[in-house]
């Protein structure tokens, strides 16, 4: 989940406050059994729902209505079992046995069933009030399996509801068995004690699914041959990669320029209108060319591309695809100590990284997850693609045409390769020294392909992911113009402020190939990389405002003038790829990690590395 | 005639039964939370373009293990 919404509350809170006449249902599920999807149609919340191994990791609660009783559901996280490897499992486990729960539903594939039951039959355990939903069942018999719940129930002892969740069917039929309560354990019928519990649930499901014929029931067995096949795999897997960056860069080119164009005719009526309300020229400047300006030109440089990426990442998500990409690479994480679903925040990351680092909730083993989160950044996220494309073409390319639009895309894609040669680096260093110890086992669920639910992909994305890391670099875009625009307009005696840092950095900044200005830009773009150019460009010009280029001959223009050479912007990129992540990115570290230090650790590694490719290439450079 | 091989071993497309787990007990645990336990029927489905983890079809679902985690896993070969 990529999102923090105060509907969700940690388990710490979930005791309070009950009613009379209110009933809890708690919602337990193998992970990708459409749990949350069962959630979203009980409570009418949206939350979200993936395709992957245990998505869900902080509970999420709802309540819904059946006639005059009142329904709190809590979704509990996805998991394979009821005993505690994880935090969140102690929480599932508490909230199950210690009767905060009046009830708990568990959610079932009827696809593989005989799995789910192991964790039915462990909850059985715990509890005597369970409800067990029969969720995909459409699926189910599409592929030919047809399950007796009848015999399921009597077997069990428990209330069995067939049902398919996204189409609503059996939804109100669960409501109705959560209003009453009933979910009374009465199990005689197969108390084998001498079984463990995957042998009776092997035992109950021999009595009770009907498979078709001999055959192995994976749909897409074919397409996991070509996306998965030995040659074929990864040829797919950039050319899929490659396809999504550039439909996030073309698609998005269009937008931004709307955009910008947009907060420009705004910011002329801003200020008019502050100047009719006769408020003093500094204020009107500071406000609107300082912290309106800065806000507009990230928004506009943001909100496209990040309004592509993410519904194109969810779509694969949905599919069933990203798993995929974590068994195809884990090879490569495995030699590194790290886990291969740090693939799929890596893939994230490409997003954004602060969502890159949230994503790597999934990895089970706490030692990887950090892991993944400290080497998140040297995946070049959408705030920093522009700016190192636009250089491509202008300092490295010199050629036009569709040779030049190949040349470039080779050179960008050597960077991102360099990104994911550093990431195995720092991961194998990171393990063999601060964050050392075994791999834990993986075990890591392929589920099958499904086919996506296209308008809430779209929804979902554009309100859970794009809307929540805009909202979170917009509070903190917004004081970073305030400083630029006083940076650049308050004076030391002759010159600005920003001009008397530039020059205190400059000799520091010439030893790796870059200058005072754009090392000051990196710094005061700390809250969003996407400004960085814009305040290069300000600096140069010293207009006191940020200053955006109408074309990319243009931009040339500009830094040539300034002194910048092939070397100068090879730098600038490197240094783009490597070098502290963004204040969004570094807080949600803290907050994910749980320490400071973790998030410092974060800024540190990367830029030292960036400084060290920086002076090697300069200074190699230099010797030519 | 039966063959005991580690599950690692296993060719795939085929099926086998586990006939133990030789991990310790945590571990045992995680197995057999996947439903990884002796008498379990497995396939093996395929293998990483990398050569690792193995995709196999447990009890109606498919996982992908690591070979160092297979290798510690007896099956009996069908």
């Amino acid at each position: 989940m990529l999102f923090e919404s105060d509907t969700l509350k940690q388990s710490k809170n979930l005791k309070k406050d009950r009613e009379e006449n209110e009933i809890t249902v708690a919602l337990l599920g193998n992970p990708n059994v459409g749990k949350s999807t069962l959630f979203n149609q009980l409570t009418g919340m949206k939350q979200h729902t993936g395709n992957w191994s245990g998505k869900t990791v902080e509970m999420a609660e709802g309540y819904c209505r059946y006639r005059d009783k009142k329904i709190r559901i809590i979704d509990l996280p996805g998991t394979y079992s009821l005993s505690p490897h994880s935090a969140e499992e102690a929480v599932t486990e508490e909230i199950i046995s210690s009767g905060i729960a009046d009830c708990t539903a568990i959610v079932c594939d009827a696809g593989c069933l005989e799995r789910n039951l192991i964790l039915v039959l462990q909850a059985m355990e715990m509890t005597d009030s369970v409800i067990v939903c029969l969720n995909l069942m459409d699926e189910a018999e599409k592929r030919g399996i047809s399950i007796d719940t009848e015999k399921l129930g009597q077997l069990l002892g428990v209330p069995i509801v067939p049902m398919s969740a996204i189409k609503k069917k059996g939804v109100n039929e669960a409501l109705k068995l959560f209003s009453e309560r009933r979910g009374i354990k009465k199990r005689e019928t197969l108390k084998d004690l001498a079984l463990s519990i995957p042998q009776q649930a092997e035992t109950i499901a021999k009595e009770v699914i009907k498979l078709p014929r001999e055959s192995n029931d994976i749909s897409g067995s074919s397409a996991d041959r070509i996306l998965c096949g030995k040659f074929t795999a990864f040829p797919i897997m950039l050319l899929l990669l490659a396809f999504i960056f550039w439909l996030t860069m073309v698609g998005a080119n269009y937008p931004s320029a709307l955009l910008s164009r947009l907060f420009l005719f705004i910011q002329n009526k801003l200020l008019l209108l502050m100047n009719s309300l006769g408020a003093p020229e500094w204020l009107c400047s500071l406000l609107v060319l300082g912290v309106w300006r800065t806000l507009s030109c990230v928004v506009a440089v943001m909100l496209p591309p990040m309004a592509i990426f993410f519904p194109l990442f969810t779509l694969l998500e949905d599919l069933g695809y990203l798993p995929r990409v974590a068994f195809n690479l884990d090879r490569c994480f495995k030699r590194c100590d790290a886990c291969g679903k740090q693939a799929l925040t890596m893939c994230m990351g490409f997003g954004c990284n602060a969502a890159g680092v949230v994503g790597c909730r999934i990895i089970d083993s706490k030692r990887e997850r950090l892991i993944a989160m400290l080497t998140n950044v040297f995946v070049p996220c959408n705030g920093r693609f522009p700016t190192i494309t636009a250089l491509i073409s202008v300092f490295i390319v010199s050629v036009g045409g569709l040779v030049g639009g190949i040349l470039s895309a080779l050179i960008l894609a050597l960077l991102i390769l360099l990104g994911f040669l550093l990431t195995f680096i720092v991961s194998k260093l990171l393990s063999v020294t601060i964050l050392r110890g075994e791999p834990s086992s993986f075990t890591l669920e392929l589920p099958p392909y499904r086919r996506p639910q296209i308008t809430k992909i779209i929804l979902r994305s554009v309100i859970d992911r794009t809307f929540h890391v805009l909202m979170r670099a917009i509070v903190v875009a917004a004081p970073a113009g305030l400083v630029i625009w006083l940076l650049a307009n308050l004076n030391i005696g002759d010159v600005t402020l920003l001009r008397y840092c530039t020059d205190l950095l400059d000799p520091f900044a010439s030893v790796f190939g870059l200058d005072g200005v754009i090392l000051l830009a990196f710094i005061l773009a700390l809250p969003a990389n996407e400004i960085v150019i814009p305040i290069v460009l300000m600096s140069y010009s010293s207009s006191g405002i940020l200053s955006d280029y109408s074309s990319l001959a243009e931009l040339g223009q500009i830094l040539r003038a300034n002194g910048w050479t092939t070397l100068t912007a090879v730098c600038v990129i490197l240094f783009m790829l490597c070098h502290f992540p963004c204040s969004t990115t570094l807080m949600t570290i803290k907050k994910e990690s749980g320490k400071l230090s973790w998030a410092l650790l974060a800024a540190i590694i990367p830029t030292a590395i960036g400084l060290l490719l920086c002076f090697i290439v300069s200074s190699v450079a230099k010797i030519f | 005639m039966t063959e005991y091989i580690p599950l690692s071993e296993l060719p795939i497309g085929t099926v086998c039964k586990v006939v133990s787990v030789d991990v310790d007990n945590r571990e045992l645990r995680r197995f057999s939370d996947l439903g990884i336990v002796e008498g379990t029927m497995m396939k093996s489905l395929m293998v990483s373009p990398l050569g690792d983890p193995v995709a196999y079809l447990i009890r109606g679902a498919v996982f992908a293990i690591r070979r160092e985690d297979s290798s510690r896993i007896t099956v009996e070969r069908y």
